[in-house]
């Protein structure tokens, strides 16, 4: 919860050991018990008790506890709750009055019998001395198997006292036949002496003195130890005298008996029982949206409706804190500690099937979780090391992040690349880097912003390049590497200048990458020049999105706040926001990887708000406005120049490519006078349309414009193709590198109408195709 | 290795249009990622070119992919 921020991990390539998941399975702690199962003293279930009370399954949840108290008719009536004082609900009307339901279900419930003893361990015990600690002792050793003896004057002698309304009559009879019919001997009156005790230690492999029960001459063993309830004398057990609550006397029993186990077989007396009697839990429940509900009181037993009603305020505590935040956690449904293990498991495994790569590559590694949770567990962390490692192994879905490789190869190719210092100038103390999205996306916004950086700032160099992203995310660090170094070098041959980077992922990006450069954020520099000309704030309100890569960044999301009020923009918060935002869909790639998954959650993130949104990355922006949400880039407040900003379409993959290319054309030629020496290449030369439907589909399989303009250049450079007698369209296929591209198209004039588009990766053996 | 049939694989009026002839079934070999099957396609009986319609690409052929991905 605290948010570390830490950035992302050094690369290792190696796969999970077993260390490291165990490591992770610890730091996940939605299995910890909740806080009422760890403070009682016994560990009932509650949790469970409460969820079969509240659904009236009342003979069921009476199981619960006949499992775990002994004499349960007795027991549960007895128990005075001590879990209460741990109950997260205390703080939300109050604690579950855990133990009228308790009274409620002993009374209301079938009786059930005792439980099977465990089969015999040819040991025998005696319990010296009958009261409620003596019997539970009695029970919890004779289900372990132990032959048992219990001497006493009368047995539950302190019990006796107590009024029928708290203890009905036969209750405690029934509890003594049960104690029996497990198979223990009942030795009424014989009065606890020191010759018994004397000649049972003799006798027996271990006695155990219930000290409430006990002549006080007889306590000269000293003050049993607080673990092992061992005495001075060896074989001798005994519980702490003066416990007046029930259930701690039961614990005393239960202690004493897992004591006498250890004792019998030979082991350790102390280690591992850190968890027996009540203990501390790292379970969290968060409080937050929990409407404080008083509880039930009732004057004697609860009615069974009253019972049902005050289960039903049992929270069902978990953790659950990132699941509860993350569309992609709540689709593989369910949660770290079972993710990590998925990941281990997909990671060792030789032959056969990886389950997991897709919940791998689906991660958008945009760091909420870790933020969230109060172990800062980092699925982030967890799920690019993973692709890291599937990378260097070999293992990595070759489809996965294809596309966007692709595209990053192409931001970073001669067409797009620029290093420039300003026009006219030799040096440059700054530097723009407005990212390959933002130019791809939005050129002219691009145009307007270096603009204004020329006017007012002076000295501004540009420098289009991508900045890696798509490379890390994808788990491909060499990859990474090589573009980083294709950047510092254009960035060396301008002198290093100081980077004015748009892209909040950029800027993250940048900062790890090229440690040795000064980066500051456009937003800051735009802060401090005071608006730019013309800048509008809007007429509504506007919701604000910070992107995920600003998570950590709150100077960058404090200058975008600012800004835009000082443009008169009346700003609204989503709920998540500011370190605790959510991501749009496109981190990590979560939409190359499951395309549709990345979908729902832009759909979440939009319907955060009913404003329309504004926000400082150009990919939000896309992601939010596929979706059908209104949403603008600040660059449309600040440079505005379309009429509506927020109804502006996402440009598809190929638009993309196409803009990021005219910018450079365009800037070169106005600025520096220069043309951009783009030799085209004879595909680009094919003059293509597209029908609405073979647009649309062609954006949802991932088909570029020009994929298809080198089917249709092959098609008529060789001839073959497949023509339909109904419609007359022709159809062609090329495979250009890994992909086969078929195309259906009619001729128009001197080009084509395409009608329809598909691709596949298998290869036809001997084919073209 | 016998030969696998797709009956997603219709191509209903679809000719070789530059040979003119109707495709017929040819059995072919379909590889990725090191793996090979032999399946039966509709192809141009004179020039042999396969034909993989759109029902094929995305439905079975995708299947098999992303099963040999494991993605």
């Amino acid at each position: 919860m605290r948010g570390m921020g830490r950035s992302l991990l050094p690369f290792t390539g190696k796969r999970m050991d077993q260390a490291e998941l165990r490591r992770l399975e610890n730091q996940c702690i939605q299995e910890e018990p909740p806080q009422c199962v760890a403070a009682c003293p016994l560990h009932v279930d509650v949790k469970q008790f409460c969820s079969l009370m509240a659904a009236r399954r009342i003979d069921k949840a009476w199981g619960v506890l006949a499992k775990t108290l002994p004499l349960p008719g007795v027991l549960a009536r007895l128990c005075d709750g001590p879990c209460k004082a741990q109950c997260v609900r205390k703080d939300a009307g109050g604690a579950i009055e855990i133990d009228g339901l308790e009274r409620f279900c002993a009374d209301a419930a079938k009786p059930v019998g005792p439980p099977r003893p465990l089969p015999p361990r040819r040991k025998s015990v005696a319990v010296l001395g009958g009261g409620l600690t003596g019997l539970c002792a009695a029970w919890e050793m004779v289900r372990r198997g132990f032959g048992v003896t219990l001497y006493c004057a009368e047995p539950g002698r302190d019990l006796a006292a107590l009024s029928e309304s708290i203890l009905p009559k036969g209750v405690l009879a029934r509890e003594l036949d049960g104690l029996r019919a497990m198979g223990a001997a009942v030795e009424e009156g014989a009065e606890p002496t020191p010759d018994l005790l004397e000649s049972l230690l003799e006798e027996k492999d271990a006695v155990f003195a219930d000290a409430d029960d006990l002549p006080e001459a007889m306590r000269d063993f000293g003050e049993p130890d607080e673990i092992t309830l061992g005495t001075r004398v060896t074989g001798l057990f005994a519980s702490r005298a003066g416990e007046t609550s029930a259930v701690f006397r039961a614990a005393a029993g239960r202690r004493a008996a897992n004591s006498i186990e250890r004792f019998t077989q030979g082991v350790s007396m102390v280690t591992g029982r850190e968890q027996e009697g009540p203990y501390p839990t790292r379970l969290f429940t968060s409080l937050d949206k929990v409407q404080s509900v008083p509880p039930i009181i009732a004057d004697g037993l609860y009615t069974e409706a009253q019972a049902r009603e005050e289960a039903g305020r049992c929270l069902q505590c978990e953790c659950m804190e990132c699941v509860k935040t993350c569309e992609y956690l709540k689709h593989y449904q369910y949660y770290p500690k079972v993710y990590a293990r998925q990941i281990y498991n997909n990671e060792s495994i030789v032959m056969g099937t990886r389950q997991a790569n897709t919940m791998i590559n689906s991660c958008m590694l945009c760091g909420l979780c870790e933020t969230v949770c109060p172990e800062d567990f980092s699925m982030a962390d967890v799920c690019l090391e993973a692709r890291r490692s599937m990378v260097e192994r070999g293992k990595m879905p070759p489809s996965a992040h294809e596309f966007a490789l692709r595209d990053m190869a192409f931001a970073n190719g001669p067409k797009c690349v620029l290093a420039r210092h300003a026009p006219g100038a030799d040096a440059s103390g700054y530097v723009f880097f407005p990212g390959c999205q933002l130019t791809a996306s939005d050129p002219g916004g691009v145009e307007a912003a270096y603009g204004d950086l020329l006017d007012r700032l002076g000295d501004v160099g540009l420098l289009l390049h991508c900045c890696g992203a798509p490379a890390r995310w994808s788990g491909r660090e060499a990859l990474f590497e090589e573009s980083l170094a294709g950047l510092r070098s254009a960035w060396e041959s301008l002198g290093n200048p100081k980077i004015i980077a748009a892209c909040p992922t950029c800027i993250k990006t940048l900062k790890s990458g090229l440690a040795d450069a000064e980066i500051v954020s456009h937003w800051s520099v735009l802060r401090a020049l005071g608006l730019p000309e013309g800048a509008e704030g809007g007429t509504a309100a506007l919701a604000v999105n910070d992107p995920c890569a600003a998570r950590h960044d709150a100077a960058l999301r404090e200058d975008v706040r600012a800004l835009l009020e000082q443009a008169g923009a009346s700003l609204a918060e989503p709920e998540l926001t500011g370190e605790y935002t959510e991501c749009c869909g496109f981190g990590g790639l979560l939409s190359e990887a499951d395309p549709e998954l990345g979908r729902r959650v832009a759909e979440h993130r939009a319907a955060a708000r009913e404003e329309d949104f504004v926000t400082y990355c150009v990919m939000c922006r896309d992601m939010i406005a596929k979706t059908g949400k209104r949403a603008m880039h600040c660059f449309d407040l600040l440079y505005p120049r379309a009429e509506d900003p927020a109804a502006r379409p996402s440009p598809g993959y190929s638009a993309r490519r196409e803009n990021r290319v005219r910018l450079r054309e365009d800037l070169l030629k106005r600025l520096w006078k220069e043309d951009a020496g783009n030799g085209s290449e004879p595909f680009e030369d094919v003059e293509v349309g597209f029908t609405d439907q073979a647009a649309s589909v062609m954006e949802e399989r991932r088909i570029l414009k020009s994929d298809v303009q080198k089917v249709l250049l092959r098609a008529r450079e060789t001839g073959k193709r497949f023509v339909h007698g109904g419609t007359g369209h022709f159809l062609a296929s090329h495979r250009p590198v890994v992909v086969t591209y078929w195309v259906e198209f009619e001729e128009r004039g001197n080009g084509y109408l395409v009608h329809n588009a598909w691709s596949h990766r298998m290869r036809v053996k001997g084919g073209k195709a | 290795m016998s030969v696998i049939k797709v009956p997603e694989a219709d191509a209903a009026g679809w000719r070789c249009a530059a040979c003119g002839e109707e495709l017929v079934p040819r059995a072919v070999e379909l590889e990725y990622l090191d793996s090979v099957f032999n399946v039966e396609l509709p192809a141009c009986p004179r020039c042999g070119m396969v034909f993989i319609p759109e029902s094929l690409a995305l439905g079975k052929m995708n299947q098999v992919e992303r099963l040999l991905e494991d993605k």
